[in-house]
């Protein structure tokens, strides 16, 4: 992914002298006049408009997984909008994509629960990039919700609503205290009139924007907290959900990519005639990432690179999975490291524990494999750009089609699409600069889908990770000591990303920063700058190094003599919400109750990203491979807005996280990734998947991240279950490497 | 290239493409039905599912050439206006998230019911082993098709 600019806010580009936006405020709702909404572009139907900013406010660690490099986004930069159209409908503009996390249904409710809007009169508009707008739009660390959205899309709804009674009270001649509102109406019991908000939303744009609007006590909630039907659902059914390879442009002609083979090679010379002898291909064209074959239709260009024949220009890397592994295990033996984190007298805790452990844990490259590969449409024309995506970073695609074309973003337009599965692959904007690179070139529309192979082979992986954990237990059977050694290239190390004697928050993220207490706790990092592309997966950082602690915080248990439940309950003082899940987890689940012959449960957890998971996986062993027959999971993600949702985000979060556990692995050979296809990279499959059990602990605090916090878990959970089934200690993934 | 009379969606359409341009390419870029997906182009992630007189097929691996006079049944043409059961079942229980295996997984969910009006979890295995969800919808995939089946096992 790439950094964030400075985002410029709207509202100073909106002269306040003039009246025409009026901060609420520290509420974070402004409310826009007419040339204002007409000058931000297509908000018809008039009525009552409000922007609404959100700050920031997340504590350090739970910004950890999130994009590094911080977010240039303040208070003063607005990031949706509000309207009451005059016709009744109120229309919510969100500049957040929809990959299945249900953001199209799940923002909205925020604003229509303190609106007391008619729900079926509400819609969601996709907002396309622009920074003046929308501030930072990226779609990154389970944070549409958490970061913001929670508080003032309530507050922006809370204050239509009083400004629409304010509207109505004025109209009747009574006390705003005695309307009430209602399904999108506001009434006056006494008299029983009733007006609709639409026919008050023009009066209601003439008064100003309370300062402070009442928001409604949670107790009071009635849309948050249910589940209505999924907004993005009767589409997605029927085929006609368009996602980033469904948009048709008029004239467009079809591409597909071809890059070097080896990571950092160019291209030398090619050879179209055998690509140009394929029908229906009409040109190769050289772009920055390789060749562009462009065709009449999708296949022909992917003949036409398969037919392609050229030279790749040696960039000077050749390594191959056995020489990385050497690379960073010597990395972890050497004395190169950042300290991460120093508490208490670890050498001294670790000479006097009554029980020691040390173990050396590996993860490897994981490629995202998102149903949908990598797809761009483009259309260069008349001093304009126009820009078609499936992204989660739509201010990165107007940045690098402006930079491709030369042209200001503001003659870029961007069209977010349906995203087939983000998983952190689609902040990156590599494949759009291919589409709008190979536009220009031929001076047509092109559509550019990378194939299967590509997209596998040129992935931004999440980076490969090596581990020295050392720990010790005192007398009492107390973990009294961690040592953790953490050698992997840091995220964006293709970027320039990261250096020697730095701390890579991501690669320590989950160990440095773990739910337990513990007295002595020391975790160091070495960088390795080994330059295979690493970028954002799903949950990042904590999606291996939560392995890599629950299993050896399993190991230390096991070691003790001790139950692995109640070891981490009694580390876990400090953090009442992360003991609740695992208790009401183990109770769920039936720990320490006896299972049929020939099975076992093992636990993990992870605080993360706002989230607070256990899960307890129960394992049997069928011609010696582990099979995983049911998950349960008990989360704390503080109010949960749409439950229906964070139950599908949860449970499908354990099958990627097994997935991973079981099969996930990238491997190189002479500075090319081996893996093409889901043939050598295999996802789990209908008859692999456990029954997952997902419990939503009943919580009052601020809604927390819901996207990616159950899949660190799962991981653990099914090899620590495996050992407690065989006794054999899983310390490198995945559990079933491909040939 | 080669002149072919597909039978889609209940109506003839004559297409000029080679004769070994998969059906799924001929679906998307020649008649601009784009509800089947591309997903591996190697018959491994049942994304690009659709029916060839009344079975399941993986149309990237399908050559035009082959398809002659069978109907083919796309997931626009499943119902007029996602009417049937299968594709209520998948809105009942909320099956979708990201939604771009998700017409594939219907495709061979409809076939399977075609066939075999209450299938058991096995034969669910079976018939659905084929179609690759990145989001992991499998548990609701699996509810949504006995609640098509109308069996009361959908739990």
């Amino acid at each position: 992914m790439e950094r964030e600019p400075e985002v410029r806010p709207l509202v100073p580009d909106i002269d306040p002298a003039a009246g025409t936006a009026v901060a609420a405020g520290s509420s974070g709702v402004f409310k826009l006049d007419r040339r204002d909404f007409v000058k931000l572009g297509a908000m018809a139907g008039g009525g009552l408009v409000l922007g609404v900013a959100f700050p920031r406010g997340l504590k350090a660690w739970e910004t950890a997984g999130d994009a590094e490099g911080a977010d240039a986004a303040d208070a003063a930069t607005l990031n949706a909008f509000v309207q009451v159209a005059t016709d009744g409908s109120v229309i919510i503009w969100m500049a957040r994509a929809e990959m299945g996390q249900g953001v199209l249904t799940a923002l909205p409710m925020l604003v229509a629960e303190e609106l007391d809007a008619d729900w079926d009169s509400v819609r969601i508009q996709q907002a396309g990039a622009d920074p003046h707008k929308y501030g930072r739009q990226t779609t990154v660390g389970s944070s549409s919700v958490r970061n913001g959205a929670w508080l003032n899309l309530r507050k922006a709804g809370a204050a239509a609503r009083a400004m629409l009674v304010a509207a109505a009270a004025k109209r009747w001649g009574v006390p705003a205290g005695q309307c009430a509102t209602s399904k999108g109406r506001v009434t006056h019991g006494a008299s029983g009139r009733s007006l609709g908000y639409g026919e008050l939303a023009e009066e209601a744009a003439r008064l100003s924007v309370p300062a402070d609007p009442k928001l409604k006590d949670p107790s009071g909630f009635t849309l948050i907290g249910t589940s209505p039907a999924r907004r993005d659902t009767p589409a997605k059914v029927r085929g006609k959900a368009d996602f980033g390879a469904d948009v048709r442009v008029d004239g467009m002609l079809q591409a597909t990519v071809v890059h070097p083979p080896r990571f950092g090679d160019a291209v030398g010379s090619f050879d179209a005639s055998k690509a140009l002898a394929v029908p229906g291909v009409r040109k190769v064209v050289p772009i920055s990432a390789g060749l562009a074959v462009v065709a009449d239709h999708t296949w022909a260009a992917f003949r036409g690179a398969e037919a392609l024949e050229a030279t790749w220009k040696d960039g000077g890397f050749g390594m191959d999975s056995k020489a990385i592994a050497a690379e960073l295990d010597g990395l972890l033996e050497g004395s190169k490291a950042a300290v991460a984190r120093n508490d208490g007298d670890v050498a001294g805790a670790l000479a006097s524990g009554a029980h020691r452990v040390q173990a050396r844990y590996v993860t490897p490259y994981l490629a995202h494999a998102t149903m949908e590969p990598m797809v761009t449409t483009a259309r260069v024309e008349k001093g304009r750009c126009e820009v078609w995506a499936s992204t989660q970073n739509p201010q990165g695609a107007q940045r690098v089609a402006a930079d491709v074309t030369g042209l200001d973003v503001s003659n870029v337009d961007v069209h977010v699409t349906f995203v087939g599965c983000g998983w952190g692959r689609r902040g990156s904007v590599d494949y759009v600069r291919d589409a709008v690179e190979t536009a220009k070139a031929v001076g047509a529309p092109v559509q550019l889908v990378w194939t299967r192979e590509e997209d596998m082979r040129h992935d931004e992986y999440r980076p490969i990770s090596h581990y020295r954990m050392q720990g010790a237990v005192d007398a009492k059977g107390r973990l009294s000591a961690l040592d953790a050694r953490v050698a992997a290239p840091p995220i964006g190390v293709q970027d320039g990303r990261g250096r020697a004697g730095e701390v890579n928050r991501s690669a320590v993220d989950g160990i440095a920063n773990s739910a337990y207490s513990i007295p002595n706790l020391r975790v160091d990092y070495r960088y390795s700058g080994i330059p295979v592309p690493t970028g954002y997966w799903r949950s990042v950082g904590p999606s291996q190094n939560t392995w890599v602690m629950e299993s050896f915080i399993d190991e230390l248990a096991h070691a003790a003599g001790r139950d692995p439940v109640e070891f981490r309950l009694e580390l876990l003082d400090g953090e009442p919400r992360v003991k609740r899940v695992l208790e009401m987890a183990a109770e769920r689940a039936g720990w320490g109750k006896p299972l049929p012959a020939g099975r076992a449960r093992g636990v993990a957890l992870v605080r993360d990203k706002g989230g607070r998971v256990a899960e307890i996986a129960e394992v049997s062993s069928e011609n010696g491979q582990p099979r995983v027959h049911r998950v349960t999971v008990v989360a704390d993600c503080g109010i949960v807005v749409h439950p229906n949702i964070v139950e599908s985000q949860y449970a499908g979060s354990v099958i990627a996280g097994l997935a991973a556990a079981l099969y996930g692995k990238i491997t190189l050979r002479e500075g090319s990734v081996v893996q093409g296809n889901f043939g050598g990279y295999p996802l789990l499959r209908m008859d692999e998947a456990p029954a997952v059990d997902v419990h939503i602990v009943d919580s009052r605090e601020d809604p927390g991240g819901v996207g990616e916090p159950a899949l660190p878990p799962a991981a653990p959970a099914l090899t620590n279950a495996w050992f407690a089934l065989t006794g054999t200690r899983v310390r490198e993934l995945p559990v079933l490497p491909q040939a | 290239m080669a002149r072919f009379t597909l039978r889609v969606n209940g109506s003839s359409h004559p297409v000029d493409a080679p004769p070994d341009m998969p059906l799924l390419w001929v679906l998307r870029d020649l008649l601009g039905l784009t509800g089947t997906k591309y997903g591996c182009g190697v018959s491994q992630c049942g994304a690009c599912t659709v029916h060839m007189g009344g079975n399941a097929v993986r149309s990237c691996v399908t050559p035009v050439s082959a398809v002659g006079r069978a109907e083919v049944t796309t997931i626009e043409g499943l119902s007029e206006d996602g009417s049937h059961p299968v594709q209520r079942a998948w809105v009942e229980e909320d099956v979708p998230q990201c939604g771009y295996c998700q017409p594939g997984q219907i495709m061979s969910a409809a076939a399977l019911l075609a066939r075999t009006s209450s299938p058991t979890d096995d034969d669910i295995d079976q018939a659905m082993s084929g179609n690759l969800c990145r989001c992991g919808t499998y548990d609701r995939i699996r509810k949504a098709i006995h609640r098509a089946a109308g069996d009361g096992k959908e739990g």
